[in-house]
């Protein structure tokens, strides 16, 4: 999940931020991985350079979806070519999946995510 | 004995003529044809669309090498006829060629009208007539600066909107009220005049030039009203005459054009005219359709037959893309004369019916030309209009209770309503060789039946046809579009790349408008490839629009994990190669080794992150990658030949090692392996590769296309050559042609099948210029090309793609 301009205010005090790079890490419509206690993260710097982090794992067969060609806001995963929604994790076209979604934050190109608000979307 | 036919001009009637006469009566004539031009027979109605940079000459070819060769024709090329000894019936060449004739054929066309004013022979002034022309016009557009077209008729126009797409400040210049005005009512033309003007063409009418200004070369264009524009390139495009001096000079009669009867015979009966050259019944035509209903009625002749000609309706269409507009007949006002007039300002339509005695003498559509070919037909046929008069111009679809299927609108045509105008095929003709000869494709029925094949502004209606009588057999997309990004196929993407010099994705996306913003991972890949093929020079390799593999030059395994495989020439190992992977695998603990099918060895199981390490230490021992995972050269597998086999004939593993030396490092469409076999046993399996060498003791048999994958199939033999060097040159032009041609992801067993065997043939072995030209192609490109790219990595490139960006140790307090 993307935030563009996140207030001070709209912060609650339960997300807390870590930080992981810059936006100059990642190349352009590409990825990058992040290893943490929950598991592999892959965060996206899109076209238009939009961040985005979702868990490294297609929900297909558990391909390694910071590996893929990032295209729009979407990825395709490079074992058998799921497209993965950036914005919302699930899986477009006729396939049907849900990958999970973190909070990453953009301050001036400093990069932060929250592990602790793995955001599901199952339902 | 045969009889002698010469034709005298190359251009598009007599092409159509012969093509009319091989179906009549193959055989039936020894035929000499002089063309002017220094080349085959090309679809100059497409010289507008090859100006805009939307087709390339290679596109508008009609009668290849192959068909004058095939057929039997003799044909000078670059060659002006100077005389006809009418006497002795024969026919001089300025370049001194003789032939003579039994029959006489005059095909001159015409020629361009350069207004006589002050300066119009200064360089930078060109007309529009010929490939020599569009040549030109592209050479002066290259730097931009400002192109002047003196002329608002058809072709005027189409030469303004190519330089305008070519990135020219264009003015036209047009001496009447109106543009068009031979073809188009002053309300017409008003809508096209807007339309242009909102392509950013500056439209001047009433524009009388006095003289062509510059100081040895075009600088401006002097109006007689005082104003001058400047111009960097001015294109006389006000008219053609027929080009009847020849005629005239060997006392034949000619009053505009060689006067003709209704057999297109001339005042001597051994000699006919044909095409924009001739006139008949004291009309001369500038348009394809009744050149080529001439054309037929002279191929009859020819073959003994009494067709008449009878004289020709025309209709016009403009070639100018997203300006829809159909003209045809006559549709002047007069006292025993109504009009039928529809105007939808909002939608930019404009719609007029002519009507003489309830017939429809005059047609001009602006807009919305779908009912164009149905007036048309109406119009040609002379047909009783009264009935349908009070809806008529609410076109064909209202007519049968307010369907607005186009289709209906087809299905209710009848089979001698024309289809193509151009060619003059009929709804019924096409339908007839759908049903006899079973064509299912589009590209089938152009081939055919020539419908759409021309101009092509018919192909929708030829495709409502084909849907009508296939039902779901036909299946419209039958070129199928790259991806869902872009509606365009492979190969016309290859060729716009190349048109129009498109050098990066987001030009190509941009210009080739593109559906989404940044393409998908089908698009991208594809058109890197392209662009990497195309340039390689030029082009920045754009990784992120690679497929992993390429990205970080291992295969990616089911769990994420890598393969690596260094390459072992030919197949060739030593000690100390097996002994520096065995300490890589010792070292980082690589569960799998795997011997290849592709004579070398697999490392599977290798973490992301230990890749550049596994390659330091791989690249200490001499190994470089063996790209296995490229859509580019793998394997060359060979056997060990005449170094140690009892029945080798040449150095099979030399020369497999001496390609694959060669040839590294090259991407091409899909991936590529080849063999070479010491003798005809074919240890090394090359007759199932995709470029294979068999020795023989007179030399090397080159094999190509074939398959051992989801298709098995055994290769097509290209030739034989007798030295290795010779067989190298034959295997790296194949390939380089291959690279050139093919869709990406398509192997070359596919590629070669789909464009012919002997297409390849003629290329590679028969043709040693192309040849040649290949082999330097793909040996610049090599320059670029031959990287390592494992040592590129160990050195520090692309740091990113192998370690985490961050390394969390536990969740943040």
């Amino acid at each position: 999940m993307q935030i563009v301009d996140l207030e001070p205010i709209a912060v609650t005090i339960d997300i807390t931020w870590t930080p992981i790079g810059h936006l100059d890490d990642i190349p352009r419509r590409g990825a990058r991985c992040v290893e943490t206690p929950k598991g592999r993260v892959a965060v996206f710097r899109t076209a238009d350079d939009a961040v985005f982090a979702l868990e490294d794992r297609c929900p297909h067969k558990g391909g390694p979806l910071a590996q893929g060609i990032v295209h729009g806001h979407a990825v395709t995963c490079p074992l058998h070519n799921w497209v993965i929604s950036l914005e919302t994790g699930g899986a477009l076209g006729a396939d049907e999946g849900q990958v999970k979604t973190l909070l990453v934050r953009n301050e001036g190109g400093a990069l932060f995510l929250s592990l602790d608000t793995l955001t599901a979307r199952a339902e | 004995m045969t009889q002698k036919l010469v034709i005298i001009g190359n251009g598009m009637a007599p092409g159509r003529m012969l093509e009319d006469l091989f179906e009549k009566a193959p055989g039936l004539y020894d035929i000499t044809i002089f063309n002017a031009e220094p080349r085959v027979n090309y679809d100059r109605i497409m010289l507008s669309p090859v100006l805009s940079g939307e087709k390339a000459y290679e596109d508008i070819i009609i009668h290849d090498e192959a068909w004058y060769a095939y057929h039997g024709v003799t044909l000078h090329k670059g060659a002006r006829v100077a005389t006809i000894d009418r006497a002795a019936r024969t026919v001089t060449a300025e370049n001194g060629i003789t032939a003579s004739y039994d029959k006489l054929v005059i095909a001159t066309g015409s020629s361009p009208i350069i207004i006589p004013v002050p300066g119009s022979d200064l360089p930078g002034v060109v007309a529009y007539r010929d490939l020599d022309d569009v040549a030109r016009m592209l050479d002066a557009a290259k730097g931009g600066g400002r192109a002047v077209v003196i002329g608002g008729g058809l072709l005027g126009l189409e030469a303004a909107y190519g330089l305008k797409r070519q990135g020219m400040d264009v003015t036209v210049l047009h001496l009447m009220p109106t543009l068009m005005e031979r073809q188009l009512d002053p309300a017409a033309a008003y809508l096209l005049e807007k339309a242009l003007a909102a392509r950013d063409i500056t439209i001047l009418t009433k524009a009388d030039t006095q003289a062509i200004v510059g100081d040895g070369k075009v600088e401006g264009v002097a109006l007689k009203d005082g104003r001058v524009l400047p111009a960097d390139l001015v294109v006389m495009a006000v008219g053609i005459r027929p080009a009847a001096q020849l005629a005239k000079a060997v006392g034949l009669e000619v009053h505009r054009g060689i006067v003709v009867d209704d057999g297109m015979r001339t005042s001597d009966p051994a000699i006919y005219a044909l095409g924009e050259c001739a006139e008949h019944r004291g009309q001369c035509y500038g348009l394809v359709a009744p050149l080529y209903e001439s054309a037929k009625v002279l191929a009859d002749r020819l073959s003994g037959g009494q067709g008449e000609y009878q004289g020709s309706v025309t209709a016009t269409k403009l070639k100018v893309t997203g300006v829809n507009l159909f003209s045809a007949g006559d549709f002047a006002d007069a006292p025993d004369r109504q009009e039928i007039v529809l105007r939808d300002a909002a939608a930019g339509v404009y719609k007029r019916l002519v009507l003489k005695d309830d017939r429809i003498v005059g047609a001009v559509l602006y807009g919305d030309v779908a009912d164009g070919p149905w007036y048309f037909d109406m119009l040609r046929r002379g047909a009783d209009i009264g009935a349908l008069r009070e809806t008529l111009i609410y076109g064909q679809s209202y007519q049968g209770g307010g369907t607005h299927d186009p289709r209906a609108a087809v299905a209710a045509l009848g089979d001698d309503a024309e289809i193509c105008g151009c060619n003059g095929i009929s709804k019924g003709k096409i339908v007839a060789a759908i049903t006899a000869k079973g064509l299912t494709t589009l590209a089938d029925v152009r081939a055919h039946t020539k419908a759409s094949a021309s101009c092509g502004s018919c192909t929708g209606l030829v495709e409502q046809v084909m849907a009508l009588t296939l039902g779901d057999a036909y299946q419209p997309n039958a070129v199928e579009p790259v991806c869902g990004c872009t509606d365009l196929g492979h190969d016309e993407v290859r060729r716009l790349i190349r048109a129009k010099g498109l050098k990066t994705i987001p030009a190509v996306m941009q210009e080739l408008e593109w559906k989404t913003s940044c393409g998908c991972a089908k698009c991208r890949p594809a058109l890197n490839y392209y662009l990497v093929c195309d340039y390689p020079d030029a082009y920045a390799d754009d990784y992120q629009s690679r497929f992993i593999n390429e990205r970080v030059h291992a295969n990616i395994q089911k769990d994420g994990t890598y393969s690596v495989v260094p390459r072992m020439w030919g197949g060739v190992t030593s000690s100390t190669e097996l002994r520096a992977i065995a300490d890589v695998v010792d070292k980082f603990a690589i569960p799998m080794v795997k011997v290849t099918g592709g004579q070398r060895i697999d490392l599977l199981g290798v973490h992301k992150e230990d890749l550049p390490a596994v390659w330091a230490d791989l690249g200490q021992a001499g190994f470089v990658s063996g790209q296995a995972y490229a859509k580019g050269l793998r394997t060359v597998k060979t056997c060990v030949g005449s170094q140690w086999c009892r029945f080798g004939t040449q150095d099979s593993t030399g020369l497999g090692i001496r390609i694959e030396k060669f040839m590294w490092g090259s991407w091409t469409p899909a991936k590529v392996k080849l063999a070479v076999s010491g003798c005809p046993r074919n240890c090394a399996e090359a007759t199932c590769k995709d470029i294979g060498i068999i020795c023989v003791d007179s030399g090397y048999e080159i094999h190509f296309a074939g398959a051992a994958g989801l298709d098995i199939k055994g290769t097509e033999i290209l030739g034989t050559v007798k030295t290795e060097d010779e067989a190298l040159e034959h295997v790296v032009a194949l390939a380089q042609m291959y690279r050139e041609g093919a869709r990406y992801l398509e192997r070359i067993y596919k590629w070669a099948k789909r464009i012919g065997y002997d297409a390849v043939r003629a290329q590679i072995m028969d043709d040693a210029d192309r040849r040649r030209g290949y082999f330097e192609r793909f040996v610049f490109s090599q320059k670029f090309a031959q990287v390592d790219p494992w040592s590129e990595r160990v050195s520090g490139k692309d740091k990113h793609e192998f370690k985490p960006m961050a390394i969390i140790a536990e969740a943040a307090e």
